[in-house]
């Protein structure tokens, strides 16, 4: 894949989409490796294939409360330190970066981590789309170790977490991100070649883009909603998918809980027909049920867009009387296995509902 | 009594105002020199009301005068940008993602130091004081007259930046300083953008309201006036001088708070119906709803409080063509060119107001003109019409429900029958004056935007002191402390954050109180 800087905006508009709500504003990753850009040259991107199986690969990502992200992006020392200092605590060079979370902002930290450090970047993430935890990746299901990982902050803080398990990782970054201002550099998982090819999910920044693509053309053709479902059809993980509700929001309920932003919003369909759907999330779109069916749950991707402009809307901007369409989607069929389902199923997020292919649900 | 005046791109609306009623109205031309446009408008209505200047006791003034100069990129002053924020955002400098074009007019004149806050407004980092002295030195020589401050998150904790301001003050004393705090909410680059683009306009401004200042000399009217701002309310004139940003998009605005005025609804359904466009909005409690998406101007982020208008390609000018897909009504108008391209006005252009007189709807020009259309044509056209109006009501309601529908603007003699999914359609006495009427009726606010820790204060204590320092924002700002009210307010709790911390953003609003003075012309 060649990038080029016209490409981000659109990634920027795809990674929006697939951040299902949560993720972080993308805009601001695009800003962030637009300059490391201009500064440092643009990143080489491979794919997960081009890897040797014994390159040293680490992930990077930006981690923190949505709103903070907004006033406090990465300054771009932070990124290289959160790298360097995992480098030296392994003892080893990273050969390549490579995402965790395509959803969100970090579809483009690792353009701009990748930039500075002059490291080329592995076209793929470790769930196609967004999560809210550190161990809810496919790298961590199928065996990848989380840590030694680095957090870093904008005053150059690192620490250097080491854990027996992700989750354990987890609690101890979110209490000390809060400690650091709410918005931190992570880098984490450092594994082989062999291993982002064997439990990655490949060629996600190349679908972002695409995504963002297609609903830049459908805008210019007149229905990007429709351009957009037609275009992830033709995807290899994303072809399950419809448009699930043509609606409004008529409530809207959030509250604060065990540190994520919990809460529902209904919407009404424009038909008249009193039809009402009910998304719930944390932070990312969890489960969608209309009168009480599920129509599309958790890791099947849930995508709220602007009825007009299929701009994606994120759970923080929802308000009342947007007029929205609700997309479901298939996840990659990585993400849909038992033993992913035990770590981002739906029981993960304390749903008693069990995972079912959104191509099972039906009308 | 009171005078309302719109001064916009192509007429100058001014009507007067007693209590509820409009004593007299009178569109003219807006004049090369704002002034002048100003003094024949409201000179003719205080005319037609047999009224004098000494009765007069406010005015309030709507413009789209800086919108309309920051879009086409006219008046604009070279900017000195001060972001007070290292280490952080050095990723992302000022002016990232503007239009070359204007970036340019905004210059190189970029300092980034080191200070700012926490999200609970706690200090990150120090002030650098002795880089802000240098900041302000450099721009001195550099020739600067306009100064932006931003400051990291400034909205929760503003004292940087009024720091900076002192010191660069004593630098520059004649430069204008436009602080990030007081116009823009959380979001860095996107307040920084709206700090830069006033700051740009800063001579305009002085102009402008200068311009209004002088109108109202010349008049002899010495009562106070304001300016209206994009969410309903009022501003001093002198901090207009000092925020004219702020007057962004308030068009729109007054034209809806106009209508809801005239038809006495505080919910219902808006169209504005002008030459060329329709602008459709929704009204809630009194007051439109506003955009939740970022709002681009002249191609610039901001995240401004805009109200959410569906703009829609019909108005009186619209292009009336038979074409082999059908009759179609614009979005192509003849627009300012109407009273002389008109088949009613003697032209030889059939457009949307011709249709209207054909259907007998309105009694414009010569009707005779028009008398050979056929009655299929005039048929099919008005149907198209008022189809187009009710796919955008469509597009703008917020429930099922059918609501009124209130039409204002000088186009709005083009809709006559139902339209679906309305309860009724209303067109008000003054329907053409409803920007000047908005502008005459808008209220003083204060609005309160920054995250508390619910675990600490409790839900309702936040509330309430949110809701408080809102009503000091609005009574120091003239309001009338009797007729305040919440007009808006909202909780979003902030993901990942423990100890229950939330943003509160709670708006007020309330009548002048016109026994404080304000700015006297």
């Amino acid at each position: 894949m060649k990038l080029t800087v016209e490409d981000l905006p659109d990634i920027a508009t795809g990674a929006a989409l697939l951040g299902t709500g949560g993720g972080g504003d993308p805009y601001i990753g695009r800003l962030l490796a637009m300059h490391a850009i201009e500064a440092f040259g643009m990143p080489e991107v491979i794919d997960a294939a081009a890897l040797p199986d014994d390159a040293n690969v680490f992930t990077i990502a930006m981690l923190g409360v949505p709103t903070v992200l907004g006033e406090k992006a990465a300054c771009g020392d932070d990124v290289d330190l959160a790298v360097r200092s995992l480098e030296q605590y392994l003892g080893r060079r990273a050969d390549a970066l490579v995402g965790i979370e395509i959803g969100g902002i970090n579809s483009l930290l690792p353009v701009m981590a990748a930039a500075r450090l002059g490291l080329p970047l592995v076209d793929a993430d470790g769930m196609g789309r967004a999560f809210p935890e550190i161990q809810m990746v496919t790298y961590n299901v199928y065996g990848v170790p989380a840590t030694p990982l680095v957090v870093t902050d904008d005053h150059l803080t690192s620490l250097v977490v080491d854990t027996r398990d992700a989750a354990a990782a987890e609690g101890l970054v979110r209490v000390a991100s809060v400690q650091m201002g709410c918005s931190v550099i992570l880098s984490s998982y450092p594994m082989t070649g062999e291993q982002v090819k064997r439990t990655g999910v490949h060629g996600t920044l190349t679908l972002a883009l695409e995504i963002g693509r297609a609903i830049r053309h459908g805008r210019e053709t007149g229905d990007p909603v429709t351009a957009l479902v037609d275009y992830l059809r033709t995807t290899p993980y994303y072809n399950q998918c419809e448009v699930l509700f043509d609606g409004k929001v008529v409530d809207l309920s959030r509250e604060t809980r065990g540190g994520f932003n919990m809460g529902f919003c209904h919407l009404e369909a424009l038909d008249g027909s009193r039809r009402r759907l009910e998304v719930t999330f944390q932070n990312e779109h969890l489960v969608a049920r209309e009168g009480g069916r599920v129509r599309c749950i958790v890791p099947d991707l849930i995508a709220l867009v602007d009825r007009e402009t299929a701009a994606p809307v994120p759970a923080e901007a929802l308000r009342y009387g947007q007029r929205l369409k609700v997309i479901g989607i298939s996840a990659a069929p990585i993400m849909r296995t038992p033993e992913s389902l035990a770590v981002f199923g739906p029981q993960a997020f304390g749903l008693d509902d069990p995972f079912v292919p959104i191509e099972q649900l039906g009308d | 009594m009171r005078i309302g005046v719109d001064v916009g791109g192509t007429n100058t609306d001014a009507v007067v105002m007693d209590g509820r009623t409009v004593l007299a109205s009178h569109k003219a031309p807006t004049s090369e020199n704002v002034s002048d446009g100003i003094v024949a408008a409201i000179g003719e209505v205080l005319r037609r009301a047999d009224a004098s200047a000494a009765d007069v006791r406010t005015v309030m003034i709507g413009t789209t005068h800086f919108t309309n100069a920051f879009v086409q990129r006219q008046h604009l002053l070279p900017v000195g940008i001060v972001r007070i924020a290292l280490p952080s955002s050095r990723g992302i400098p000022p002016l990232s993602d503007w239009p070359a074009d204007i970036a340019e007019a905004m210059g190189p004149h970029h300092h980034m130091i080191t200070g700012g806050y926490q999200f609970d407004g706690s200090v990150a980092d120090p002030l650098d004081e002795g880089a802000v002295a240098a900041a302000a030195r450099s721009l001195r020589n550099a020739g600067i007259a306009t100064v932006a401050i931003t400051g990291l998150f400034s909205p929760v904790n503003p004292a940087m930046e009024v720091r900076a301001a002192e010191i660069i003050r004593q630098e520059m004393p004649d430069a204008a300083l436009t602080l990030s705090s007081q116009i823009g909410r959380m979001g860095i680059l996107e307040r920084e953008n709206a700090a830069v683009m006033n700051a740009s306009l800063a001579e305009l401004s002085r102009e402008v309201v200068g311009s209004f200042r002088a109108a109202l000399t010349r008049l002899d009217i010495r009562a106070p006036f304001f300016i209206s701002q994009n969410d309903g309310t009022l501003m001093s004139a002198a901090f207009v001088e000092r925020y004219p940003v702020l007057t962004f998009a308030s068009g729109p605005t007054n034209s809806m708070r106009g209508a809801a005025y005239l038809s006495g609804l505080e919910d219902a359904l808006i169209a504005d119906i002008g030459g060329t466009t329709t602008d459709i909005g929704v009204l809630r409690n009194g007051f439109p709803r506003e955009s939740s998406l970022s709002v681009d101007v002249g191609g610039v982020r901001t995240n401004f409080r805009m109200p959410d208008v569906l703009a829609l390609g019909l108005g009186g000018g619209s292009l009336v063509a038979e074409t082999d897909a059908g009759l179609t009504v614009g979005p192509r108008s003849i627009g300012y060119r109407l009273t002389r391209d008109a088949l009613v006005f003697g032209g030889d252009t059939l457009c949307a107001t011709d249709i209207a007189v054909a259907a007998g709807y309105a009694a414009i020009g010569d009707a005779s003109r028009v008398a050979h259309l056929s009655a299929a044509l005039v048929q099919a056209a008005v149907q198209r019409i008022h189809r187009i109006v009710a796919e955008g009501v469509d597009r703008m309601k917020a429930s099922a429900t059918p609501v009124p529908l209130v039409l204002v603007g000088g186009g709005a003699v083009l809709i006559r029958d139902a339209i679906g999914g309305t309860s009724e359609v209303i067109v008000p006495e003054h329907a053409g004056v409803a920007n000047a009427i908005g502008a005459s009726i808008a209220q003083i606010s204060g609005e309160t935007d920054r995250v508390f820790a619910y675990e600490a204060v409790g839900r309702e204590a936040a509330l309430e002191e949110a809701a408080n320092e809102a009503r000091d924002k609005a009574v120091a700002a003239g309001a009338d402390p009797a007729t305040l009210e919440i007009i808006d307010r909202e909780e979003v709790p902030l993901a990942y954050m423990p100890g229950g911390a939330v943003r509160i953003r709670v708006k007020v609003s309330g009548d002048l109180d016109l026994a404080r003075s304000g700015d006297t012309a």
